[in-house]
């Protein structure tokens, strides 16, 4: 495909590297949304543990898991992104997957955590 | 798209044996049947990524309903949050069931699987929107 003398010996249709109903496309905004919600709700979490009125060294500690909670969602992220860009991507890696599930657990977890002693 | 053992209903329920071994090395699900169409693969992951905003969003729900709804009474805004919390843990947990067994069916060529989860997922956001409803119209707030 190098050569675009060449271009027109193609047979007709769509060109095969492109399709038509911009998945990759469509399946990598998914992706940024994503990224987005956990960064709201990382903030939120940050903004209760801050309330919370925890002692310093579990604040400082709570903060050091979330930013890392936080960077592994951004980081899976920008990944698949990047693979996204092949002509045919690969499937999602089910790591990913079991990954990301598991840190809206522990986010969900971390909440209860710091919820139910100031109680 | 052919199926290998039109036998009587073999998609639906693996034994938890079977589950609980795919969850902790979910590389297996690649080892079953061939790989579909990469858009549908595709297709699977954004509703895989659905399920997880919802997560997301019930679980930042629960952190707002605790920070930002200060007059209702102290008992009240904590069960609203804890089953907020607990309600988007389900949701992110569900979101890679579902991603792997939907995975796994369009492997096999199967029907995809059908879940009674939304349906309670419902159910139970209405019975939530209606408590606050009720809360509030009673003005059982400080």
């Amino acid at each position: 495909m190098g050569d675009p003398g060449r271009e027109d010996a193609r047979p007709p249709g769509p060109a095969p590297h492109r399709d038509a109903g911009l998945q990759p496309e469509r399946t990598r905004l998914a992706w940024r949304r994503s990224s987005l919600s956990a960064t709201v709700v990382a903030v939120l979490a940050g903004r209760q543990l801050v309330r919370s009125g925890a002692p310093g060294p579990v604040e400082v500690l709570g903060t050091a898991l979330l930013g890392l909670m936080w960077l592994m969602f951004v980081v899976i992220a920008h990944r698949r992104m990047r693979a996204l860009a092949a002509a045919r991507p690969a499937g999602l890696p089910p790591r990913a997957a079991l990954l990301l599930g598991g840190g809206t657990v522990a986010l969900a977890v971390f909440g209860a955590a710091i919820l139910l002693p100031g109680h | 798209m052919s199926h290998p053992d039109p036998g009587p209903d073999t998609s639906g329920r693996p034994s938890i044996g079977a589950e609980v071994r795919l969850w902790f090395s979910p590389a297996r699900i690649r080892e079953e049947g061939s790989t579909p169409d990469y858009r549908f693969s595709l297709a699977n992951e954004r509703t895989f990524l659905a399920w997880l905003r919802t997560g997301l969003a019930l679980v930042g729900g629960g952190f707002a309903v605790d920070q930002f709804l200060p007059r209702l009474h102290e008992g009240t805004r904590l069960t609203f949050t804890v089953v907020l919390l607990v309600g988007g843990a389900l949701c992110a947990l569900r979101a890679v069931r579902h991603w792997g067994r939907c995975e796994r069916a369009m492997r096999r060529g199967t029907d995809l699987p059908v879940s009674r989860f939304p349906a309670f997922l419902a159910l139970g956001l209405g019975v939530l929107a209606a408590a606050m409803v009720v809360l509030v119209a009673l003005g059982w707030t400080r």
